[in-house]
């Protein structure tokens, strides 16, 4: 046993290694990403031999994870809330079906939300599926979890969830590591089309036994929810949670005094609620609290109207439970002193912004410039950032993008000839997770936009994991490449350019010539490939002609190239009323000369060193 | 001992380094640790915080009002996350202008030294040289020969010495 400072997620991935899993497959997203890159670095350090992928997307992730369980081995499948809308359609139908190896989902949910675009609580999916869920309250219980999840799974052949939320995921904390149990396991699938198939004759008695199945979880001993006892005078009281809240609520307590006062439970597995708990709770106390994200799993299990919640209100119905606002409902349940007023001014920092040299930067500009009056859907990414400089108009979900592009030219043509250019921005990892069904449909349903599929090589807002174009999987090794303009072709898409986006006139040229194209009578979608790798690839960034870049007197102060082009590096100087370069930040990537009216900014070549 | 420390910057100024190597040192002192951090958008230059607990607690998150001491990378930090350093606590800043705080030109003396990437280091030793934080140079130094990357160990180490040694500003 050694102690480790392990992140959250790393913790996860170590769990994994740990209790011997052999297939790990995951698509990134804030806050899961680096579940999968710890199991890859844990696997290498003990010589365990796992298979890891980043899949296109999160069902694909799914059910590559689910056939490997099929022959006995333990599979796991890491990705972030929405991921899993992605792979609702195998989740659902596998708590029917089940597994035979341990199947652990883990899904990590982002309440607040910090970087997502819903705080919907997986527990609750869990829930709708009838599958198991655990939910973490720091990184070494997610540890722990892992195992017992896995184990679960094995025994009632069901997969298991376990839930961390962001503050679980992203936090740090000393957790205690040992040597990967080797579990060696033949890989064996036994025919059996009643269950492997599962056509609907077969269907009412798999649900019956998957109920049955969580009766019986629902009434294990050891998920008994664990009690910290309270003495005195606060008998009828009672408070209940899970997750990062409990931590919150513990420490909350021992502050206030009431720690060892109240009744107060911690949750481990909110689904299925033991039963036993359930009844205790709801005929030993007459006021009960409960603290749990985000929604009301564990309360509405209770079915008990009198309770304070989420429901009920005294919590409020939505949002993350800082522990600013459970300490303030915490003095109104328990009879704690009144709080002194003194409300916290939250003042809102500095805004993110694309990376000074970013390749994204230039196409916006150069979209934004060509068609003024254009409508930009686009989508999940770094790009999303776009939106600063009004050239990004929606974001939706992964992929989104493109067949909002095409149900915003039906209406627009519908009206008339004379529709507005949309022009659809789209990452390569995004384009590679959902934009290829969706680029299909578009040019089978003759819409008519232009699709810029922002190419930096990388999928670089969740830390550049490689994309199938790269052809570097998980693990490091070279895969089999798959590449964006075949699958462009394959599509269907008779317009096809490729362009560097650094090059703006030549990239405003294009998007021109796209527009013509998608007008002409026989004109359709049209697709221009913006390639130019992300910044803060290194590689790639050594072979990059680098400018010393300057402002000159004739700056006029117009503001033109902060406003519309927003790179971190272009400071304004409020006493001398103009432009200067942050050569700190700058990485001479030789844009904005182009961009300043004035031609005030200036570009000189540097000299490579060698 | 019981700490709480928050670290304030920009995304990109290395605040989860110094959170990992503040995290490292509590393990090296066989205490208790908890941080909890900003990943995800906010890193692209947005402003971004760190919280560090050491010494036995439960939750990774500290309330406004109750951190013990504060590392701003910048000074615009200072009053977006000033706040969370309680009344009695110590705020140590990265600036060359004087207030109601520790400070030290940090930027300045990574330039010099020929990396700005080791501004956080420099703000670092200085905190510790200062007495602020819960470890002393002894302990941090074999914590960043840890876990600093080998291209990077030479330069961290210079810049950590820097700050123990510089004078700065008082509080
Ligand atoms: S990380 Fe890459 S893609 Fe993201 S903003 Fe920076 S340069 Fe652009
Ligand atoms: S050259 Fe211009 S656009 Fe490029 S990073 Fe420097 S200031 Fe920004």
């Amino acid at each position: 046993m050694e102690q480790r400072i392990l992140l959250g997620n790393e913790a996860i991935g170590r769990g994994l290694v740990e209790s011997g899993c052999t297939l790990i497959a995951s698509y990134p997203g804030t806050p899961a990403s680096e579940i999968l890159e710890s199991a890859v670095v844990f696997a290498k350090e003990s010589r365990a031999k796992i298979h890891t992928e980043w899949s296109v997307n999160e069902k694909i992730a799914y059910e590559v994870a689910l056939g490997h369980s099929y022959t006995g081995k333990r599979s796991a499948v890491a990705m972030k809330q929405v991921g899993l809308n992605v792979a609702a359609d195998p989740f659902m139908r596998s708590a029917y079906l089940g597994v035979k190896g341990g199947l652990v989902v883990i899904v990590a949910d982002d309440p607040g939300p910090h970087s997502s675009q819903t705080e919907q609580d997986s527990r609750y999916f869990a829930q709708f599926a009838r599958i198991p869920v655990f939910d973490p309250s720091d990184p070494a219980e997610a540890k722990v979890m892992i195992e017992r999840a896995l184990d679960l799974s094995e025994t009632y052949e069901l997969p298991v969830m376990v839930r961390p939320t962001t503050r679980v995921c992203h936090a740090r904390q000393n957790v205690q590591c040992r040597a990967p149990q080797e579990i060696y396991r033949k890989a064996e699938f036994k025919k059996n089309p009643g269950r492997w198939v599962a056509t609907p004759q077969f269907l009412t008695t798999l649900h019956r036994e998957l109920n049955d199945k969580v009766d019986i979880i629902g009434s294990l001993k050891n998920f008994l929810p664990f009690l910290t006892k309270g003495k005195g005078a606060l008998a009828e009281y009672c408070i209940v949670s899970s997750g990062v809240a409990y931590a919150n609520t513990y420490e909350i307590l021992d502050e206030l005094g009431f720690l060892g006062k109240v009744d107060f439970f911690k949750v481990d597995l909110p689904y299925p609620l033991n039963r036993d708990f359930i009844q205790k709770v709801n005929t030993e106390y007459k006021k009960i609290l409960v603290f749990e994200e985000t929604y009301p799993v564990i309360e509405m299990q209770f079915a008990n109207q009198s309770i304070c919640g989420r429901i009920s209100k005294d919590v409020p119905d939505y949002g993350e439970l800082t522990p600013e606002i459970i300490e303030s409902i915490l003095r109104k349940f328990l009879p704690a002193p009144v709080p002194e007023k003194q409300e916290a001014k939250e003042i809102k920092g500095v805004r993110p912004s694309l990376c000074p040299g970013c390749p994204h930067r230039a196409s916006f500009y150069a979209i934004r410039q060509t068609f003024p009056k254009g409508i930009f859907p686009s989508d999940i990414g770094c790009y999303t950032l776009g939106m600063n400089f009004g050239a990004v108009d929606t974001c939706h979900c992964m992929g989104a993008c493109i067949s909002q592009g095409a149900g915003l030219y039906h209406a627009y043509a519908a009206d008339g000839p004379d529709y507005p250019t949309i022009v659809v921005t789209i990452g390569d990892s995004t384009f590679f997770h959902a934009g290829i069904p969706a680029l299909v449909n578009a040019v089978f349903t003759k819409a008519r936009f232009i699709l810029v599929i922002l190419d930096n090589s990388t999928t670089a807002m969740t830390g550049n994991q490689p994309t199938p174009q790269v052809g570097i999987m998980a693990d490091g090794c070279a895969g089999n490449t798959v590449f964006i303009p075949d699958l462009v072709k394959a599509s269907g898409v008779k317009f096809l350019r490729q362009a560097d986006p650094y090059d703006l006139p030549v990239f405003k040229n294009l998007l021109a010539e796209a527009d013509r194209f998608c007008r002409k009578d026989d004109g359709g979608v049209a697709v221009i490939i913006a390639k130019h790798p992300c910044i803060m690839n290194g590689q790639a960034r050594k072979q990059q002609v680098v400018y010393r870049i300057q402002v000159n007197e004739e700056c006029n102060g117009c503001k033109v190239c902060l406003k519309r082009f927003e790179c971190p590096s272009l400071v304004f100087d409020e006493n001398k009323k103009k432009v200067f370069i942050d050569q700190n930040s700058c990485i001479g990537c030789g844009v904005c000369p182009s961009v300043c009216p004035a031609g005030a900014i200036t570009a000189e070549k540097m000299e490579v060193e060698t | 001992m019981k700490q709480r420390i928050v670290i304030s910057g920009r995304g990109g100024q290395g605040v989860l380094f110094v959170t990992r190597l503040l995290a490292e040192a509590g393990l090296a002192l066989g205490m208790d640790v908890l941080t909890s951090e900003t990943h995800g958008m906010a890193m692209r230059g947005g402003t971004v915080i760190s919280h560090v607990k050491v010494g036995g607690f439960k939750s990774p998150l500290i309330r406004r009002g109750s951190a013990d001491m504060g590392l701003f990378l910048t000074l615009s930090d200072i009053t977006i996350h000033g706040d969370f350093v309680n009344t009695a606590g110590y705020r140590v800043v990265n600036t060359n202008l004087s207030g109601e705080y520790l400070f030290v030109d940090a930027t300045t003396e990574a330039r010099e030294m020929g990396s700005l990437l080791v501004t956080n280091l420099v703000l670092l030793g200085y905190a510790i040289a200062h007495r602020t934080l819960f470890c002393d140079a002894m302990v941090m130094k074999k914590v960043i020969e840890k876990i600093s990357n080998n291209r990077n160990r030479e330069l961290n180490l210079v810049g950590f010495q820097r700050g123990l040694e510089l004078k700065g500003g008082q509080q």
